[in-house]
């Protein structure tokens, strides 16, 4: 992205650049309302500055990098990273389909710039298994047939991972609150709340 | 609620209707042994996918996850016109950016809808190839346009093409129209409408094209590799024996990756220029514009019955709508599920300025099904007849169209039963819309057909390993529906190894020969050609175990990874021995066969549902579907039932939900997104039972297959249709039937 001639560039221009969606942490209506802290807006006047260095935690790993000020953290993950796990099919916080876990939280990576990651703890799916062994709900999703084509189950399986870690044994209706941010134009949710459920139980 | 207030407690009427069915099995066709004699340990069996813990930990390939090194970003500039000429296109100025490698223009002449391609560059990222594209300087004459169906027919509208917006494409009569008409009892005429919706797989598309010297290698997220492969041979005026085309894992498809894609002739061209491997991959937005949509239809149907349900006559007129190309055939329902002596079809395409259609799952059949199936039930409200029995009396055993020659194997009065029994059909409504109260529940059902045979010459190899480790590789492609893992299935079974313990490609012109995967054609394809394969490498295998233990080739089994000789078990060779044997790896080669022409080979099934509808606000909430299908004999359960749930959530959310919006004013679409087009999401979901009428066809392939990806999408719309009508006692003719057309629809009751 280039610097307009003469103007510093803005949060405003930035957020003109971005165009559609709108910005910030996106989960459920749900999950804004119950758990996250009320968004402080910020100071429309500071000029964002061209890079910035950061620093976070992805899946069990420290790492240090520069960021671009525009840059997602979808962005951040798939490019320079090669995290290809976390998918992009909307790009504007529609789908689902890029969640990641930002300090437990689901968080659409499409909408959350990088940036704003810096002391993070990131977790995508290529951080559930541990030691080769599949996480319990991926464990799940093989066994209930949770998914076809496949492209959207990252998204859901880290949308589960954070259900289930703030309720152990959701009802039918929680899940299918839990995991409304996610589309699967396949059409599996039917196996996928059993996916789920078969999970919670494990 | 807590009480269902229509409930009429009629158990014995489920028990008639099962009984009745089961009386037709007599008029089946004879079934050949050699299908149904053989008892199978792992096909048809629940088996998990090979390839699931790949997904599942995202490390399993899709188009969109690869990268190669000095790789460019493609972006296409397209044309925010409906219609327009394109008088020049600038590119200088995109060139001279840094970073910008590459750029061309991709039309000259009339763009003909918002979307069309018209200049594309390459950089070394995509924030620089979008940059790029803004500083291509494009002069543009407009045009005037005419994007919704209902301007494109007036007579004074502007004309897409050089010649009339409307055209007829399809005429089919059987009988005599009028006498048909004259001899019923009741004649209903009825119109029904159908939206035109956008395909929206997760994975958006798109290509990495890279040059090889004179090779061109692209990876593609297509359903059809050897289409994308002779596609672009013939565009690129290159041998096609010199393009590869690879694709590992597709993030859906549903008819909108078929062919050969103009954003991938665009890849090749800049990674020529650029010399360096390009990628493009389309936007949400470009998705829902320029690679494909369900076309709409308007179809008018007018029908004659007699009191006791026997149809005599049935007519169909339809204007479809595929925007710039010709839209769907919707007549084949109607002309094939039921006995119908006397028909008369008149469809007509309708041309506007939006992007072309492409099959859209089980095309033109979703909205004839929609239009037939609701107008049945409209029908058999007029002679107070049960719906379903109305179907049962005009149950068809042969090809209605223009053969006359019998189904293959028709297991749908079986499908009726099961569904009957299971969704408890006495409790439905006697008289459509009799309950009362704010919120209603009603039943619907309706039935399908489809094709879904193989096609003959598919190829597939077995390989029989130095080390004994099995390979089953074919150039076809899983588009979520588990080809790897019943590949895997069919060679086990035939073998005596684990599903897990084959290894299975795909995916690669380099293998052996696959048609597309569309039109449900891909396991009748593929399953037989991998089961000649394996039977072939099974022979092998026993006469060498047959020389081994001076026995013959009948007394030898294959299990767990073993040559075993029957009459004396302790005598056996293992795979992983076969190194002392064999000098060479053996590869065998099976194909899919033709299949005997005297028959007719169709799919059948039938979706049973209840449905709860609220008056005051107009919703529908589709509360719980029983699907039944017979689709011969099923390869892998577990799969084969995530098809048929996939299929009625894609249903429901046509039935309720998608609409592609076009603005008149400004020739664009006003919903290009995955908010403002609605999908169904999980808090749409019913309850869903699947069952399967597990029956071989004799006749269409040795395994006795038939396709299954098609079907489940069929009848979903129309069944819901059927059970809101059951439930209301106004039929809602148009999708999708969102809360206002309800609302119209109670209101337009009252008034009358």
């Amino acid at each position: 992205m280039k610097k307009k001639k003469g103007k510093p560039y803005t949060r405003r221009d930035f957020i003109k650049s971005v165009g559609g969606g709108a910005i910030g942490v996106a989960v459920t209506p749900k999950l804004i309302a119950k758990d996250a802290p009320p968004q402080k807006p910020e100071d429309e006047s500071v000029p964002l500055l061209s890079k910035k260095k950061i620093s976070m935690t992805v899946n069990d790993k420290k790492i240090s990098i520069e960021v671009q000020p525009n840059e997602t953290l979808l962005h951040l993950l798939r490019e320079r990273l090669n995290l290809t796990g976390t998918k992009r099919t909307c790009d504007r916080g529609e789908c689902g389909g890029c969640t990641v876990l930002l300090d437990g939280m689901p968080v659409y990576s499409c909408l959350y710039l990088a940036f704003r990651a810096d002391g993070k703890k990131i977790t995508t799916i290529e951080g559930l298994a541990a030691n080769g062994k599949l996480h319990p709900i991926q464990q799940s999703f093989i066994e209930q047939d949770g998914y076809q084509c496949g492209f959207c189950t990252p998204g859901f399986i880290m949308s589960t991972v954070a259900l289930l870690d703030r309720n152990k044994s959701p009802s039918q209706q929680e899940i299918k609150e839990a995991l409304s941010g996610n589309i699967c134009r396949c059409g599996s949710y039917f196996k996928i709340y059993d996916a789920v459920s078969a999970a919670s139980k494990r | 609620m807590s009480k269902r207030d229509y409930m009429i407690d009629d158990k014995d009427a489920n028990l008639l209707y099962y009984e009745e069915f089961r009386d037709k099995e007599t008029e089946e066709p004879e079934e050949l042994p050699s299908t149904k004699k053989e008892k199978f340990k792992i096909i048809g069996k629940y088996t998990q996918r090979i390839d699931g813990e790949k997904i599942v930990t995202g490390r399993a390939p899709y188009t969109h996850d690869i990268k190669l090194r000095g790789m460019l970003y493609g972006k296409i500039l397209r044309s925010p016109h409906a219609c327009a000429d394109v008088v020049s296109v600038d590119l200088s100025r995109a060139k001279n950016l840094p970073g910008v490698k590459a750029a061309i223009q991709l039309k000259e002449g009339r763009v003909k809808y918002a979307g069309e391609q018209v200049a594309a560059v390459a950089a070394v990222d995509e924030r620089t190839a979008e940059e790029a594209l803004k500083l291509i300087q494009i002069d543009y004459k407009p045009q005037p346009f005419v994007v919704t169906e209902e301007k494109a027919m007036a007579e004074e509208a502007p004309q897409v093409h050089d010649k009339a917006n409307v055209r007829k494409f399809n005429d089919y009569t059987r009988g005599d129209i009028e006498k048909g008409f004259k001899e019923a009892d009741a004649v209903l005429e009825r119109t029904y409408k159908t939206a035109v919706e956008i395909h929206h797989p997760t994975e958006t598309h798109g290509s990495i094209a890279k040059w090889e010297g004179k090779r061109l290698i692209v990876w593609d997220s297509t359903q059809a590799i050897f289409n994308v492969r002779d596609g672009l041979a013939q565009v690129l005026k290159i041998p096609a024996s010199r393009v590869q085309v690879i694709k590992k894992y597709m993030g859906g498809g549903f008819g909108s990756k078929l062919g050969l894609n103009d954003y991938t002739v665009v890849a090749a061209l800049l990674a020529r220029q650029a010399n360096k491997p390009v990628k493009i991959i389309l936007s949400r937005k470009e998705n829902s514009l320029c690679v494909g949509n369900r076309p709409s239809s308007l179809q008018t149907i007018k029908g004659g019955v007699r009191k006791d349900g026997t149809l005599t006559a049935l007519s169909l007129k339809n204007f479809t709508c595929g925007g710039i190309a010709t839209g769907d055939r919707c007549a084949e329902p109607i002309i094939d599920v039921y006995k119908c002596p006397h028909l008369k079809v008149e469809e007509s395409t309708v041309f506007t300025n939006t992007g072309a259609d492409r099959p859209t799952r089980a095309p033109g059949h979703v909205q004839g099904t929609f239009a037939l199936d609701g107008f049945l039930d409209e029908l058999a409200a007029q002679i107070g007849m049960d719906p379903l029995k109305l179907r049962m009396k005009n149950y068809s055993t042969k090809n209605e169209g223009d053969t006359g020659i019998p189904y293959s194997s028709k297991g749908l009065d079986k499908c009726y039963a099961i569904g009957a029994e299971k969704i408890g059909w006495g409790r439905r409504n006697k008289t459509p819309g009799e309950g009362n109260g704010k919120r209603r529940r009603g039943l619907g059902m309706a039935s399908q057909i489809w094709w879904g045979v193989g096609r003959p010459g598919t190829a597939a190899d077995v390989k029989i390993h130095r080390d004994g480790s099995i390979e089953t590789v074919c150039g076809t492609q899983d588009l979520g529906t588990g080809t790897r893992t019943y590949m895997a299935m069919i060679t086990a079974e035939t073998l005596g190894l684990k599903p897990k313990d084959v290894t299975v490609k795909i995916g690669n012109t380099m293998y052996p020969w696959c048609g597309a995967s569309g039109g449900s054609t891909t396991n009748p394809s593929v399953a037989p050609a991998v089961r000649d394969a394996a039977l072939k490498a099974a022979d092998w295998l026993k006469k060498l175990g047959a020389r081994k233990f001076k026995v013959s080739a009948d007394d030898i089994v294959l299990e767990d990874m073993k040559i075993i000789n029957k009459k004396d078990p302790t005598q056996s060779l293992a795979f992983s021995e076969l190194r002392r044997d064999i000098r060479r790896e053996m590869v065998f080669h099976g194909e899919c066969s033709g299949r005997p022409s005297e028959y007719a080979y169709n799919t059948f099934g039938a979706h049973f549902d209840e449905v709860e509808v609220d008056t005051e606000t107009g919703k529908i909430k589709v509360l719980k579907v029983v699907a039944v299908h017979e689709s011969g004999r099923i390869s892998n359960k577990q799969t084969a039932e995530s098809q048929v749930i996939g299929g009625i959530t894609q249903g429901v959310s046509t039935a309720l939900f998608e609409e592609r919006v076009m603005d008149d004013a400004t020739g664009n679409m006003v919903n290009p997104n995955l908010r403002d087009y609605k999908l169904a999401t999980s808090l749409d979901i019913p309850e869903i039972e699947v069952h399967f009428v597990d029956m071989v066809d004799p006749h269409i392939n040795i395994l006795g297959t038939k396709g299954l990806g098609e079907p489940p999408r069929i009848p979903i719309a129309a069944a819901i249709a059927n059970a809101v009508y059951n439930a209301i006692g106004v039929h809602i003719r148009e999708i999708p039937m969102t809360p206002d057309k309800v609302l119209a629809a109670l209101k337009r009751k009252e008034v009358a």
